[in-house]
């Protein structure tokens, strides 16, 4: 057998070049985003937003735009043959459940690079939330990843795939959602972050992000059998 | 790479009764035969006579609906992770990358078989040259023909050296050099146990220790 590391860091090295190389996700996503918080910006009439308000929006726009790149994320391993290469090779196939979640959370980082400043730009009087923002954004991720990753496998091989996904995956992730918006509303408060329950919900995406990441690299190695 | 190759004699293929079912259509119904460790066997039959789904049968990509298959001294499917990186599978598809250069491509599916740095590099450029495909191996798949991608895939078929190919139509796509060219990789010799698919039997045929025939609702035949 490969050494699951060696596998690992060739998918995942795979994916970013192709990636790098056709830009077929990452401008998607962040174009997606930054459209949404013009719409936003406009429909609601507002240039400053706080508390729950701001963080539905932020988040609400955050996993539309991922979703745009979980529908994408196994496209070319089935037009490509790339499921059946796997499953020729002598690796333990959840390293592609592993790389494909790696992938997805680089892509989602970078989505959030690009859409978090602007959302603020856009909305917010202080930038002081920021900071702490980035655990519940990084532990957040971490669960749209192993759930993004597990959904996507399990519809790339429907024509429906564009429609499957949300339909699977957004009533999945509503524990994330709610974990995420409950950490995110005090640290954009008006006046100043507050802290009030961060740790609990910190604890919840933690505890959601184990569940469904044991679930994906358990059940991977059945999705790809025959 | 494997190093443990079935001594020549010893079967490679033991196939008794094996059927295999889409829902309820059977495309492959009640093939034996058995095929020692170096021999080639040759398949032909009439489009849709299952000729594909015993090769994905084989390879592990398709799980047996019925009957016993011994590959490689594996018995399937139980045992068909223990045939992982021993089978070179040439299919419909070159299982190449599209975005990715042929280089990039085999270099992948070289460290996926565990081959890494300069041993990777080197059989690489082997496979290149011995497919003369040295000077297009940094293009990008996609902009490659269909021939230039069928020696590519024949390149990535037997990066890792298989005990077992399954070739699916090898020639397809392939000018005369090119088939000539193939010949040297996936060709009969080298202690390799082949079993081939073709439309070509003119070809193919005088290579071939065992045939199997293949027919739409019929009993397969060997001879």
């Amino acid at each position: 057998m490969t050494p699951s590391r060696v596998a690992f860091a060739a998918i995942l090295a795979k994916d970013l070049r192709s990636e790098l190389r056709t830009l077929q996700s990452l401008p998607a996503m962040a174009l997606f985003a930054v459209t949404t918080f013009v719409v936003f910006r406009f429909g609601l009439d507002r240039t400053s937003l706080s508390g729950s308000l701001a963080s539905g929006v932020l988040w609400a726009t955050l996993l539309f735009a991922a979703v745009l790149g979980i529908n994408r994320l196994f496209v070319a391993e089935r037009e490509e043959g790339g499921f059946d290469a796997i499953r020729l090779a002598p690796i333990d196939r959840s390293v592609l459940f592993a790389a494909k979640a790696a992938a997805l959370l680089i892509y989602l980082l970078a989505l959030e690079l690009v859409a978090v400043p602007i959302f603020a730009l856009f909305f917010l009087d202080s930038v002081e939330g920021l900071a702490p923002l980035l655990a519940v954004l990084l532990l957040a991720d971490l669960g749209l990843a192993a759930t993004g990753t597990l959904i996507s496998s399990m519809a790339v091989n429907s024509r429906a795939r564009d429609l499957l996904v949300p339909l699977v995956l957004l009533p999945l992730v509503v524990p994330l959602m709610i974990a995420a918006t409950g950490a995110t509303e005090p640290l954009l408060a008006l006046g100043g972050p507050g802290y009030e329950r961060f740790g609990t919900w910190l604890m919840v995406l933690g505890l959601y992000d184990l569940i469904f990441g044991l679930v994906g690299y358990a059940v991977f190695d059945f999705l790809l059998e025959d | 790479m494997s190093s443990d190759r079935p001594p020549p004699g010893e079967l490679a293929l033991r196939l008794a009764g094996l059927r295999r079912d889409y829902g309820e259509r059977t495309a492959l119904d009640g093939v034996g035969l058995e095929l020692a460790a170096g021999e080639s066997l040759v398949v032909l039959g009439p489009n849709g006579a299952g000729k594909t789904t015993l090769l994905r049968v084989l390879a592990t990509l398709l799980r047996p609906s019925g009957g016993e298959a011994v590959v490689l001294g594996c018995s399937l499917p139980g045992e068909a992770w223990k045939l992982r990186g021993r089978i070179g599978y040439l299919g419909h598809e070159p299982l190449l990358y599209r975005d990715l250069s042929g280089r990039e491509n085999l270099g992948f599916h070289a460290r996926l078989h565990g081959i890494g740095g300069a041993a990777a590099a080197a059989r690489i450029a082997e496979l290149l040259a011995a497919a003369g495909m040295e000077r297009r191996a940094d293009e990008r798949v996609d902009e490659l023909s269909a021939g230039m991608r069928q020696r590519l895939a024949i390149c990535r078929c037997v990066l890792h050296e298989p005990e077992l190919l399954l070739l699916d139509e090898p020639d397809s796509n392939l000018d005369a050099e090119g088939r000539e060219l193939a010949r040297g990789l996936i060709g009969p010799g080298g202690g390799r146990t082949r079993v081939v698919v073709t439309h070509d039997p003119d070809r193919h045929l005088p290579e071939a220790d065992q045939v199997l025939r293949l027919g739409i609702g019929e009993a397969a035949a060997v001879s």
